[in-house]
């Protein structure tokens, strides 16, 4: 990867921009299947992310959504660098995180965090709630004075609207909604200015639910945070984002401000996507159109040719089995990657 | 429309080291021939042990039907006997699981699950119930049925496993479909042809359906009734406009509100219950509902609420369910 030219921005940005906080270009992240046990081979390819841009402002929450499969977790971790991208740059803050090596990534490390979506899974059985919290400070030298960590340790408890004695117990005292507070409060211990939260609410239940995504919203506006929300839950993601992105089989197909996504969507996968989604009111229900789109997901080891949505489109035409659609904006902020709309 | 299933006030514990855990509290409900029933919760709630107590299937130890009477056409399953239950699973009454990857035998040939179902319960021959697995594969939406029925498990993907499961219990033309949380592993263009599916071929074959969910879009979308339960017992019933457009109970008034809605406008902030739901083992006299509720009263602490009519064929637990509307009004 480091081998590849350095990109010239200023052809890329108009003149006098300002570089925005965190920016995705061109991310590819090919995993390679192979053959055989001790002489492997690589055989094909999984296209888990293909060539995928975005930015996030500072202070934006921009939403990711898409089915199981489609690399919206893959793009997640590639950010954080648990993943080295194929090909492509992430910057953030101005630095190109996939240049940099594990010393540099460092003070990175503690401004990029994530929250994970299982709390049952994410959490050490075997660690006090507090030894947990308290590590990250300990390994990155935040906070150097044991009783300081501690009290900290009870004041991210109490942010996170948990009882400051939960640092004295184990993740299995704890309920699913507790634990994911317990999540919370370690991205938050290292005073993140980014955090990456991977289906951080799928699997809690409504009524905890609201609760985390409540928290989630006053942690942002309290600490300036930024958010990227990977999620599948359609209505969660227009609740909390300010811009959304789709993506389909590795690929973004429609990006742009919450509203615009969800009122005005233009691909044809988007439109179908939000078609499934039920809404909590039989009156609305009884009247929806309820078409569903037909077809299952292709495997990435083998997408389709041209654009990777022709299978199951509706709009299909000759060319979309060839050419890959552009990326192109149809108006201000509104990026859709298809020729027929 | 007849009764096809009644359940009176079922009680369901288990017995665990930590206590009794009072899983379902004296539940009762009926089942119409052909309608669909959803019954909403969330987690932990006691939907999924009720549902599995219908069916007779609670290991033991550690949980135990206690009390209460499930009549099917007319008769009790509870004191039917172990062969005559086996009978009904699956002929009279089927289940279609949450998980499509674990409900099936990952060593068994597709085929194999279905024609095995087929000779047991309808006594047809190997090939009568090769073309009939053929035939119910088609139905389920399932292209080339002859080449999946030599297939494992393994070789489908998670929508698929579950038209299989929905084939599976639609194979011997039971009366009655329990569905726990059918598409809640799935994505959502695939719940909703899974869903689409389970509409048509449930009204189209005049099957009856219990959906147990926790997603209040999907029963909004597909339930003729909703049940709504918490901490074991049901706290409101009725149809679906007066669930979702009159609830009477601060439980299901709570758990409306949480939900961020696509129809409404963005902006507007969550209204969470507050707290956690309490643990079985520890119930009191009160209303287990109390300690979340915004309009607790005293009374609610000393005496626990029966269901009572609040509309027509519309139930609610609540001590002050005919002052909600107003409560509803002023927060």
């Amino acid at each position: 990867m480091s081998a590849a030219p350095a990109l010239d921005r200023s052809a890329l940005d108009p003149p006098g921009a300002v570089s925005p906080f965190v920016e995705i270009r061109n991310l590819k992240m090919h995993f390679p299947v192979t053959q055989g046990t001790v002489y492997q081979k690589t055989v094909a390819h999984v296209k888990a992310v293909d060539g995928v841009s975005f930015h996030i402002a500072k202070g934006e929450t921009l939403g990711l959504v898409g089915e199981s499969g489609c690399g919206k977790t893959t793009i997640g971790r590639c950010i954080l660098q648990l993943e080295s991208a194929s090909e492509g740059e992430i910057w953030f803050d101005g630095e190109d995180l996939t240049r940099l090596n594990q010393k540099e990534l460092g003070p990175v490390r503690q401004k990029v965090q994530v929250i994970f979506q299982d709390p049952y899974s994410s959490l050490n059985p075997r660690m006090k709630i507090g030894s947990m919290l308290q590590e990250p400070m300990r390994v990155h030298g935040i906070i150097k004075d044991r009783e300081k960590r501690r009290a900290r340790v009870r004041e991210l408890l109490s942010i996170c609207g948990l009882d400051p004695k939960f640092a004295d117990r184990y993740p299995h005292e704890m309920s699913g909604g507790q634990r994911q507070r317990v999540g919370i409060a370690r991205a938050l211990s290292l005073n993140p200015e980014f955090i990456i939260c991977d289906e951080a609410v799928s699997a809690l239940d409504v009524s905890i639910q609201a609760q985390v995504i409540n928290l989630l919203e006053d942690l942002r506006a309290e600490f300036n945070l930024t958010y990227l929300f990977i999620a599948h839950d359609l209505s969660v993601v227009r609740h909390i984002s300010n811009r959304v992105a789709v993506m389909y089989l590795g690929k973004l197909v429609e990006l742009a401000d919450g509203d615009e996504v969800f009122d005005n969507p233009k691909h044809p996968y988007t439109r179908a996507l939000l078609n499934a989604v039920p809404i909590p009111d039989p009156t609305v229900e009884k009247e929806r159109d309820h078409k569903v789109i037909t077809g299952e997901v292709p495997s990435p080891m083998n997408p389709p040719s041209g654009c990777v949505f022709h299978p199951r489109c509706t709009l299909a035409v000759d060319s979309c089995r060839t050419s890959v659609p552009e990326f192109r904006e149809v108006s201000p902020g509104h990026r859709v990657a298809c020729t027929e709309i | 429309m007849s009764k096809l299933l009644e359940i009176k006030n079922l009680k369901t514990q288990f017995f665990t080291s930590a206590g009794t855990v009072q899983a379902v509290d004296g539940v009762s409900f009926d089942v119409e021939e052909g309608e669909t029933v959803a019954v909403v919760g969330e987690s932990g709630c006691g939907k999924s042990v009720s549902a599995l107590s219908i069916l007779r299937l609670i290991p033991w130890p550690p949980g135990k039907i206690v009390g209460g009477s499930i009549h099917f056409m007319g008769e009790n399953l509870l004191e039917v006997s172990d062969d005559e239950i086996r009978k009904i699973r699956g002929r009279q009454i089927s289940m279609v699981f949450q998980e499509p990857m674990t409900s099936l035998n990952p060593v068994l040939t597709i085929g194999l699950q279905l024609t095995e179902t087929l000779q047991h319960h309808l006594g047809l021959s190997a090939d009568k119930a090769q073309d009939r697995a053929i035939e119910l594969l088609t139905m389920v939406g399932i292209s080339e049925p002859e080449r999946r029925l030599r297939q494992f498990p393994h070789h489908l993907s998670g929508g698929m496993r579950q038209r299989v499961m929905i084939a599976l219990a639609l194979s011997c033309e039971p009366k009655l479909i329990i569905a726990d949380e059918p598409t809640t592993a799935l994505d959502v263009t695939i719940q909703a042809q899974i869903l689409e599916l389970m509409k048509n071929l449930t009204r189209q074959l005049g099957v009856a359906l219990i959906v147990i969910t926790h997603n209040l879009g999907v029963v909004a979308r597909y339930a003729d009734r909703v049940n709504v339960m918490y901490a074991g017992k049901m706290i409101e019933m009725g149809n679906a406009q007066q669930i979702y457009h009159d609830p009477h109970h601060p439980y299901t008034l709570g758990l409306l509100a949480s939900v961020p809605r696509m129809d409404q406008p963005r902006g507007n902030r969550l209204v969470p219950i507050d707290g956690q739901p309490p643990d079985l083992t520890r119930l009191d006299q009160g209303c287990a509902f109390r300690p979340r509720c915004r309009f607790a009263i005293d009374r609610c602490a000393e005496e626990i609420p029966l269901l009572e009519n609040v509309g027509d064929a519309h139930v609610a637990a609540c001590w002050r369910q005919n002052e909600i509307r107003d409560l509803r009004m002023a927060s």
